[in-house]
């Protein structure tokens, strides 16, 4: 096992910049998520990490040992692809000894790496099979068994659930949490998908145009996002991010935005005292998450209901402010559209951004 | 009744769709009908008697003098040593050019260079090359080489005339192949030819079939590159076949003439019957992989 480092690392093609100075450092045994759009640049990272990219510039270390020039089978690592890349000629079973088999290992040892394998993914009646007669999730246990057998330092996935059924990729996603709490692997896992970044990571990368927007753990993402577009990202339904006015005052830090019901008041929003001095009585973004609001007669925000939607375990109130729709998640509760009705919000889980720039305000 | 004149009109339809098929099964099998009655004719109940009609007398003569007896110009050794001549040519001629194609596809899509679009197209180009048009450059070619007027000469001339097509056929099936298939050959420790043999080849099977059918067929019937660089006995069959039928004195020995063409016709369809199951698979992997 191993840790990662990537170092201002750079990718082009052509004159086309894929990545522009991506630095990540996770230590041994970490489950890094590479998070963003299609068409950031996440896979490029990965095959890069891989070795199966040439890098424009910058270092990546692999147990501290810079590995920019090693051929990919001499990086100890192991990966599986979206489409899960198996031989289509060869056996499962063929499939999984290949490495090894190109590695030396001997018949015996192989024999015995690939039962254990196929023991941990509950996939031993499979190992006869051609993958063309595997389901989808059948497929992806066995990258996953190819993956496994090398007891690689560094595994690497790209986008391994994307193409399964929801039902199914819970299950998977489950299944990968429990390998690595099993095999204590440090993983870098790339996806698109925001709930697995949160279920899965211990750190998340969320990236946009080949920059990494916020490095950090799945809680510091999701509750102090560096920037209005991580915010959005992360989180269904997304933060609500309204325009709003720090209120010049010496006590705790108020903001104030309108609703279509008149003007919201909060104060007690976390905010340092520098950024509160710069931005007196001028005009910040309020980041408010929809588990946020509460249920509150005496509440700071008055509101009409434009729109119900019961969930099941909690139901969302859509009302409107500055323009803008915003969402509330609440408990069950029964509420009519058009009533008129004040939410109360948790103040001090409130994110102010800059509205110039659109980073959060420490 | 709407359903049963429905039903009426498929059932007439469909005797007209056969009718037209068996018509022009008929039309594009009547010459092999005559050849094959006429090469087990008689001479002289041919000429008696019609060239249509089912054999009075069935014999195998004609077809053992055009085995090893039919005249040459001045040999009189039949079809069998220009047979041979053909075998001794088109066996390396379509593994060489099936095999370079193979390796030229693979790397144009797996291992791609800088120009490599250029090159392919140059590849492309030489498809459309007219026989005509390399016959004297060619000819130099082998002339400096010291393989004029041979068998391993036209070899290389039908391997470099061939690789053009087998590359594009190679090309076009490899480019359906995922790039994470060869990403994750990579990882696991394979170097180029490994990825090649172990990967690419065993997953290109119809398109090798098709490409040794495609060579073998072009190969086999070529003539213009024959007649062109050999001459006497190094000729392939079909230059031997063009001088059995064109060179006879006295009475022309039609059945002798189509057992000649039936003899050097046979490989061809022999391939055709046991592979073109594959032919056509091949042809169509490509589309119903995606
Ligand atoms: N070989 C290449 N040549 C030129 N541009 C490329 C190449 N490979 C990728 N790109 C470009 O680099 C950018 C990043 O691609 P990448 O595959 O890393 O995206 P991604 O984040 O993995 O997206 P997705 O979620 O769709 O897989 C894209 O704009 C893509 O068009
Ligand atoms: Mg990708």
């Amino acid at each position: 096992m191993a840790t990662l480092d990537i170092n201002r690392v750079r990718k082009s093609y052509g004159s086309m910049e894929v990545l522009k100075e991506v630095n990540i450092s996770i230590e041994d045994g970490e489950f890094l998520v590479l998070l963003g759009p299609s068409g950031c640049g996440k896979s490029t990272l990965l095959n890069i990490i891989a070795g199966l990219e040439d890098i424009t510039g910058g270092d990546v270390l692999i147990g501290n040992r810079v590995v920019n020039d090693l051929p990919p089978k001499d990086r100890d690592i192991a990966m599986v692809f979206q489409s899960y890349a198996l031989y289509p000629t060869m056996t499962v079973r063929q499939n999984i000894e290949f490495g090894m088999k190109i590695r030396g290992i001997s018949a015996e040892e192989r024999a015995k790496a690939t039962k254990a394998a196929a023991e941990m993914l509950q996939m031993t009646g499979l190992l006869d099979r051609k993958p063309s007669q595997l389901s989808g999730g059948q497929r992806q246990r066995v990258a996953m068994g190819r993956a496994i057998v090398r007891h690689p330092e560094l595994f690497l996935f790209d986008e391994p659930l994307s193409n399964l059924d929801a039902k199914l990729r819970v299950d998977m996603r489950t299944e990968i949490k429990r390998l690595h709490q099993r095999l204590g692997a440090t993983i870098v896992y790339v996806t698109h998908d925001q709930i697995e970044a949160m279920t899965l990571a211990t750190k998340v990368a969320v990236m946009k145009d080949g920059i990494v927007q916020h490095f950090g753990t799945p809680q510091e993402v999701y509750d102090r996002p560096a920037n209005t577009y991580v915010a959005r990202f992360v989180g269904s339904p997304a933060m609500n991010i309204l325009r709003g006015r720090l209120v010049a005052s010496d006590g705790p830090v108020t903001v104030a935005f309108e609703t279509s019901d008149g003007e919201a008041l909060v104060s007690g929003v976390p905010l340092s005292p520098e950024s509160a001095a710069r931005f007196r009585d001028r005009e910040v973004l309020v980041g408010i998450r929809p588990e946020h609001f509460t249920m509150d007669t005496a509440g700071a925000v008055p509101l009409t209901v434009d729109m119900v939607e019961p969930t099941g375990p909690d139901t969302l109130v859509v009302f409107s402010a500055g323009g803008a729709d915003v969402v509330a998640r609440l408990d069950p509760l029964a509420i009519s559209v058009g009533t008129k009705a004040r939410f109360g919000v948790k103040a001090e889980k409130i994110v102010l951004f800059d509205p110039e720039t659109e980073t959060r305000l420490d | 009744m709407a359903t049963k004149s429905l039903a009426r009109q498929r059932a007439m339809g469909q005797t007209f769709i056969y009718g037209v098929l068996a018509l022009l099964a008929l039309y594009y099998l009547t010459p092999l009908w005559v050849m094959i009655t006429t090469s087990l004719k008689p001479l002289d109940e041919i000429y008696g008697g019609s060239f249509i009609g089912l054999p009075q007398t069935v014999t195998f003569e004609a077809w053992s003098k055009a085995w090893s007896g039919a005249c040459i110009g001045t040999e009189c050794t039949g079809l069998k040593p220009y047979f041979i001549n053909s075998i001794l040519m088109v066996v390396p001629a379509v593994l060489l050019s099936t095999g370079l194609g193979a390796l030229n596809g693979y790397v144009l899509t797996k291992w791609r260079f800088r120009g490599a679009n250029l090159v392919f197209g140059m590849m492309l180009f030489g498809c459309f090359l007219p026989y005509q048009a390399v016959i004297l450059p060619m000819a130099q070619v082998l002339g400096k080489l010291g393989l004029s007027g041979t068998i391993p000469g036209l070899i290389l001339v039908h391997t470099l005339y061939g690789i053009c097509f087998t590359s594009l056929f190679f090309r076009n099936y490899f480019i359906t192949i995922p790039d994470e298939l060869t990403k994750a050959a990579q990882i696991d420790g394979a170097g180029f030819f490994r990825i090649f043999f172990s990967i690419m080849l065993p997953a290109a099977l119809p398109i090798i079939v098709v490409s040794c059918i495609w060579q073998f067929t072009q190969v086999w019937n070529d003539f213009l590159f024959g007649v062109s660089f050999t001459s006497g006995s190094d000729s392939p069959i079909t230059v031997a076949l063009n001088n059995i039928v064109n060179v006879t004195t006295g009475r022309k020995q039609y059945n002798v003439d189509m057992a000649s063409a039936m003899i050097a016709a046979i490989p061809t369809l022999l391939v055709y019957v046991t592979a073109g199951r594959y032919f056509v698979r091949g042809l169509t992997a490509g589309a119903v992989k995606g």
